[in-house]
Order: structure tokens, then C-alpha cells, then sequence
């Protein structure tokens, strides 16, 4: 009996030794391709906000509440720092998931480990976004007005 | 029979250790994210909590601290832009070493007038 091998290029592949296809579908190509897309926005979204922030005028010694409430005063920075904010936290989970990957050997140290990456992530996400969309400049607290805010005049 | 190990394209050389370098500052800016997140959210706490925390950037010895942070990030950028080329252009992996050593060389230059920027304001009166 002699077995039948197709030629490599002739697209009949057995299921199983297909590599997309799988439970996995075309995650990690889609990872794959992520990184390289996110990565290019980040260098510019990421350059920007280190030049704007410790570069420009007085650098870091003008970074204070009042610094932060005349960036998000302005939509542009909301998004801009929403968008730096998904993408960097996104970017870095995949990276971090790839070391995991390589480095834990154990199936269940690779379990927990993405299962802290993940949560924190989320945590991270879904903190900052809330941050930069419910941002006041005027903070109160019990009625009073904390010190430091921007509270338009009486 | 093989007395020493001959040498590879990869191993030891310029394409494994712009690898190594990728990782540690991937990592070291990936924690770095973390608690820049935390910090700023403190804008939603108080703005006193936020400005004394932020107050703890700018001593001199954390502006050290932030411009070895910007290092890694600027290596990272640059040599990401050069994994990007090296997966999308059709002579990239042919060119990874010169562009290896460019982004080296674009690292020293932008890092060079960051250094000077920062620390002159960081340092510098106030």
C-alpha cells in the first residue's frame, strides 16, 4: 500500500496539520499584524505626547491638575489620549502574552499568568477611558469645592 | 567532528540582540503604563492628590528615571519601524544590520537633544 502525499502547493491539506483553520481561527495572524499597525500609530500618537508634555514651555514642571484640565478640555487630546491609552495597553497585553507564552512552560503558570495580564488589562482600560470621559475640572466633594479645582465663578 | 560551534546568521549577532533589546524595553514600558495610568487617574480623586503625585516626577532623581524611560521607548519606536520594514519591504531582511545600526544612530541623536531638553528643565531652577 503506498500512501498518498499531495504536493505542498496543491492546497489539500489534511485538516490537522492545517495551522489556521483550527479553534484558534486566524488569532494570532491577526495578532501578528496588530502589533505592526498599532505599533506605527503609537510612534506617532506617543511622540506627540511626549513632546507636548515635556518638551514645549516649561516641560514637566508645568505638568499639574490645571495642565491636564486644559488638555481634556479639548476634545482632540480626549481622543487623542483615549486612542494612545487602548492602543499602547493592547499592544503591550499582546506583547507580554508572547513572552508569557514563551517563557512559562507550565500550562497552568501560563494560565494564571495571562489570566492576571488579562484582568489587569482590563482594569487599566476600562479605568482610564472612564477617567478621560468623566473628567471634572470643578471637583466636589459633601457640597464644597476641593482646593486646586477649576470652578467657574460664583 | 566539529571542534567549536560555527557561527549563524541569528545567534550572537546584531538580529538577536536588537531581539533581546525589543523585549526588555517592551516589558520595562509595559509596567511603566501601568502605573502612569493609576497616577493620572488620581486627576479623578482630588487635584491635590493628583499634583503631589505628579510632584514625585520631578525630582532630579526621577528625571534621571524618565529619560532612561524614554530611551526605551525611542529604541522601541525606532526599532519596531525597523521589524515593521524588515516584515513589509522586499529588501528588508536584507538590510536588517545597516538598519539596525541606523536606528542605533537615530536613537543617540534624538536622545541626545531629549537628554539636553529634560534634564535642563528638570534640573534647572523652579
Amino acid at each position: 500500500m503506498t500512501a498518498t502525499i499531495q504536493s505542498p502547493r496543491s492546497g489539500k491539506i489534511q485538516p490537522k496539520y492545517r495551522r489556521t483553520g483550527g479553534s484558534k481561527g486566524n488569532f494570532e495572524m491577526l495578532a501578528w499584524l496588530f502589533m505592526r499597525l498599532s505599533g506605527v500609530v503609537l510612534v506617532v500618537l506617543i511622540f506627540g505626547h511626549l513632546t507636548v508634555n515635556l518638551l514645549v514651555g516649561e516641560g514637566i514642571h508645568a505638568i499639574d491638575f490645571g495642565f491636564v484640565a486644559g488638555k481634556w478640555a479639548d476634545p482632540f487630546w480626549q481622543f487623542w489620549d483615549l486612542a494612545m491609552l487602548w492602543l499602547a495597553m493592547l499592544h503591550g497585553t499582546n506583547g507580554v502574552r508572547t513572552i508569557i507564552n514563551d517563557y512559562a512552560e507550565k500550562d497552568a503558570t501560563r494560565l494564571w499568568l495571562k489570566i492576571v495580564l488579562y484582568a489587569a488589562t482590563t482594569v487599566i482600560i476600562i479605568l482610564g477611558t472612564l477617567v478621560i470621559f468623566t473628567f471634572d475640572p470643578c471637583p466636589v466633594a459633601n457640597g464644597v469645592q476641593l482646593p486646586g479645582g477649576f470652578c467657574p465663578a460664583p | 567532528m566539529p571542534t567549536k560551534p560555527a557561527g549563524t546568521l541569528y545567534r550572537g549577532r546584531e538580529g538577536m540582540w536588537s531581539w533581546v533589546g525589543h523585549r526588555i524595553t517592551g516589558v520595562v514600558i509595559f509596567f511603566f503604563l501601568l502605573v502612569h495610568v493609576l497616577d493620572t487617574s488620581l486627576v479623578r480623586v482630588s487635584p491635590e492628590a493628583y499634583t503631589a503625585v505628579i510632584g514625585a516626577y520631578k525630582n532630579p532623581l526621577m528625571a534621571l528615571g524618565e529619560t532612561g524611560l524614554v530611551a526605551a521607548i525611542v529604541f522601541h519606536a525606532f526599532n519596531g519601524l525597523r521589524i515593521i520594514a524588515v516584515d513589509f519591504w522586499k529588501k528588508g531582511a536584507k538590510y536588517q544590520r545597516q538598519m539596525l545600526w541606523t536606528v542605533l544612530g537615530l536613537w543617540v541623536v534624538v536622545m541626545v537633544g531629549f537628554s539636553i531638553r529634560h534634564l535642563s528643565l528638570a534640573l534647572g531652577g523652579h
